[in-house]
C-alpha cells in the first residue's frame, strides 16, 4: 500500500539510512584529494592492492573449484547427514573470523595436525605466506558461494536435465552442458559475493597469515596498520576498497541487489 | 518393435498396463488427466524406474538401460529447449552426446531444421521462437538422435487453435516418415484420431480400450471415451435386436445375445411434445434436465428412464418449448443404435 507512511517507521528508517551513509561520506570528506595521485602511487598502497586482488581472486577460484561440487552435492545428491553437512558448511559464515584463523593455525600451522605432516613430507608451510592468505580468505568466503549456488541449483528446472538425458547425455555432460549454464547467474553472483568477502577479510588472515608487507599484508591489514602511523594513508586505502566494493555492487545490481 | 508390461507404483496410484508398438506404428495414449499417460512415457524413456514388469525393444531388455543409453527420442509437453543454446545447438546436442564431431553434428542439425521447415532460424534462441517453431525444434532435436522409439508428450497442447492445425499436419507428415515406433500422449481425441494408427485408452493406470481410431470412435467402451467421441453409451443385455437397459428396452441395428454396449449419437434422437404416431419403436417419455448451446445446434440433456443427450436445432427448442423440467417424448432411430458385445 502506497500513500502516507506512519512516522514511527519513517523516522527510524531515515536514521538508519544516515547511519549507513554518514561514515562513507566521512571518508570522502576527510580524504586528502589534493595528493591523491601520489598517495595512490605509493608502493605500500600498490603492493597491498596487488596482493589483495591476487589473493581474493585465487581464493574465489578455490571456492569455485570445491564449492560448486559441494553445492551440487547438497542440492542434488542425497548424502547421509545432509542437514548436518549444510550446517557445517555455513559455520564459517557465523564464526568470528579470528576464531577461523586460530582454527586454521591449529590444523595447518607448522605444528598443526595436518601442517606438521605437510611440512615434514613436502616442506609445505602455510602460515605467514601468501598461500596462507588465500587459504584464510577461502575458508571465510566459501559459504557465500556454496549457499548461492545451492539456491540456484534448487531453483533450476530439473526437467531440462531429463531432456538432456533422453538425448544421450551422461551425468557429467548434463552437469557441464546443461546444469552449469542454467545456474550460471547464481554461480557468478556467488563468485562475486565470495570475492568481495575475500577482499575484505581481516581477522582470519592476520591470525593465520600474519602481517608482512608484500607477502601477507592485504588492503584491510594495511588500512588497520596505517591508521596508527599515517591516518591519511588509511583513508586513501579505505577509499580504494570502497571503490572496489561499489564496482562489485554495480556489477551485481541487475542480478539481485534491488530491483532496477 | 517395442513391447512391455509397465508397472509403476506410487502412493494412491498404480500404473499397470501392457503396451506393444510395432516399428513404423504410431500409438496414441488417450486418457483423462491423472490417468498415468505421462508416467508411461517417462517409464519408457527411463526417467522413471519400473516397480515391476519389463520393456523390450526388438526382444532386448530396455528397462535395465539408463535413460541416456536408450535409443529413445522424447518431445516434452513444453518442449524444454535448452534456453542457453541456439536452435541449431539444441538439435546438435543429441548427436554430440553420441560422439558425432562438432562440425558434423551441426551439419546434421542444420539438415533436421531444414526438414522441419526452420531453415534460417538456426541462430535463434528458444525464447525468440514462436510456440509452433519451438515445437518443431523439439521434434527435430528428438529425431536427430535417430531414435528407434519416439515419445511425444502432449505435443500440441501448448499451441493455440490456429497454430495447432498447422503443426498437427506437419507432425502427421514427420510421423509418417519416421520408421521407428512412436508413442504419443494426448487428451485431445482429434489429435489422437489424426495422428495415430492405434489408440490405447488409459484410465486410472490401466488400459480400458484399444484399437484403430475409427473402431474406438464407433464403439466406445467407457463413459470417458463415449464423451470424447460424443456418443450416448449404455450397458444392457441383448436378445436379438432388443436390448434391455435399466428401465427401457431399445431396438438396435445389430442382433446380439448377452451383455452388450449400446451406443447412439445425440443426432439420432428426435423429440416430440406429444406421443408420435409414426414407426419409431425406440420411444420413451423423458424429462428435460438441461439445455445448452453446442456448436450450431442445441444439446438437450434428458433424464430418466435413460439419461441421454439429444441434439436439436434452435428452432425446435422454441417450437417444442424445451426447458428444464418439461416432459417430452424421445424417439430414437434403430438404424443408428448400435449394439456390440461388452
Amino acid at each position: 500500500m502506497r500513500g502516507r507512511m506512519p512516522w514511527p517507521l519513517v523516522v527510524p528508517a531515515v536514521a538508519g539510512l544516515v547511519f549507513l551513509v554518514l561514515p562513507l561520506l566521512g571518508l570522502l570528506v576527510r580524504a586528502p584529494w589534493a595528493e591523491m595521485g601520489e598517495r595512490l602511487a605509493e608502493p605500500l598502497v600498490l603492493e597491498a592492492l596487488r596482493l589483495s586482488l591476487l589473493t581474493a581472486t585465487l581464493a574465489t577460484a578455490i571456492c569455485l573449484l570445491f564449492g560448486v561440487p559441494l553445492a551440487w552435492l547438497l542440492a542434488r545428491g542425497n548424502p547421509p547427514g545432509r542437514r548436518l553437512i549444510r550446517a557445517l558448511v555455513t559455520v564459517p559464515l557465523v564464526l568470528p573470523p579470528v576464531v577461523g584463523g586460530v582454527a586454521l593455525l591449529l590444523v595447518l600451522g607448522r605444528n598443526g595436525l595436518a601442517g606438521r605432516w605437510l611440512y615434514e613430507v613436502f616442506g609445505i608451510s602455510f602460515p605467514f605466506t601468501t598461500a596462507g592468505v588465500v587459504l584464510a580468505e577461502a575458508f571465510v568466503a566459501m559459504p557465500f558461494l556454496v549457499i548461492s549456488v545451492e539456491g540456484a541449483l534448487r531453483a533450476a528446472d530439473l526437467r531440462y536435465e531429463e531432456a538432456a538425458a533422453t538425448l544421450g547425455a551422461s551425468r557429467w555432460r548434463v552437469f557441464t552442458r546443461v546444469t552449469l549454464p542454467l545456474v550460471a547467474p547464481g554461480v557468478s553472483a556467488g563468485a562475486v559475493l565470495c570475492w568481495a568477502r575475500a577482499l575484505g577479510e581481516f581477522g582470519a588472515t592476520i591470525t593465520f597469515a600474519g602481517n608482512f608487507p608484500g607477502r601477507t599484508q592485504t588492503m584491510p591489514l594495511a588500512v588497520y596498520l596505517a591508521l596508527e602511523t599515517d591516518p591519511e594513508a588509511a583513508i586513501v586505502l579505505s577509499l580504494v576498497l570502497l571503490a572496489v566494493s561499489v564496482l562489485v555492487l554495480a556489477s551485481l545490481r541487475d542480478r539481485w541487489a534491488g530491483t532496477p | 518393435m517395442i513391447s512391455g508390461r509397465l508397472v509403476v507404483e506410487r502412493p494412491r496410484f498404480r500404473l499397470d498396463l501392457e503396451l506393444e508398438v510395432a516399428a513404423g506404428e504410431v500409438v496414441a495414449l488417450l486418457g483423462p488427466n491423472g490417468a498415468g499417460k505421462t508416467t508411461v512415457l517417462r517409464a519408457l524413456a527411463g526417467l522413471l524406474p519400473l516397480s515391476a514388469g519389463h520393456i523390450r525393444l526388438d526382444g532386448e531388455p530396455l528397462h535395465t538401460t539408463p535413460a541416456e543409453r536408450r535409443p529413445v527420442g522424447m518431445v516434452f509437453q513444453d518442449y524444454l529447449l535448452f534456453p542457453h543454446l541456439s536452435a541449431l545447438d539444441n538439435v546438435a546436442f543429441g548427436p554430440r552426446c553420441h560422439g558425432v564431431p562438432k562440425r558434423r553434428a551441426r551439419e546434421l542439425a542444420g539438415e533436421w531444421l531444414e526438414r522441419v521447415g526452420l531453415a534460417g532460424h538456426e541462430r535463434a534462441r528458444p525464447h525468440e521462437l514462436s510456440g509452433g517453431q519451438a515445437q518443431r525444434v523439439a521434434l527435430a532435436r528428438a529425431l536427430a538422435v535417430r531414435p528407434r522409439l519416439l515419445l511425444l508428450d502432449e505435443p500440441l497442447a501448448a499451441l493455440d487453435a490456429h497454430t495447432r492445425l498447422e503443426v498437427r499436419a506437419a507432425l502427421h507428415r514427420h510421423l509418417g516418415d519416421f520408421d521407428g515406433a512412436a508413442v504419443l500422449v494426448t487428451h485431445d481425441p482429434l489429435d489422437a484420431m489424426v495422428l495415430a494408427d492405434r489408440l490405447v485408452v488409459v484410465e486410472d493406470g490401466a488400459v480400458v480400450q484399444e484399437g484403430a481410431p475409427s473402431a474406438v470412435a464407433r464403439r466406445p467402451r467407457t463413459d470417458y471415451v463415449a464423451r470424447l467421441v460424443g456418443l450416448n453409451l449404455y450397458r444392457g443385455v441383448a436378445d436379438g435386436h432388443a436390448v434391455r437397459l435399466d428401465g427401457v428396452t431399445l431396438n438396435a441395428a445389430e442382433s446380439q445375445t448377452g451383455p452388450v454396449f449400446v451406443a447412439f449419437p445425440p443426432t439420432a434422437v428426435a423429440l416430440y411434445r406429444t406421443r408420435p404416431d409414426g414407426t419409431p419403436r425406440n420411444l420413451w417419455e423423458a424429462v428435460i434436465g438441461g439445455v445448452e448451446r453446442h456448436g450450431d445446434h442445441v444439446r438437450v440433456l434428458l433424464t430418466g428412464p435413460v439419461e441421454a443427450s439429444a441434439d436439436v436445432t434452435a428452432a425446435a427448442v422454441a417450437e417444442l418449448g424445451l426447458r428444464p423440467g418439461a416432459r417430452v417424448w424421445a424417439a430414437l432411430k434403430a438404424t443408428e443404435t448400435h449394439a456390440y458385445p461388452a
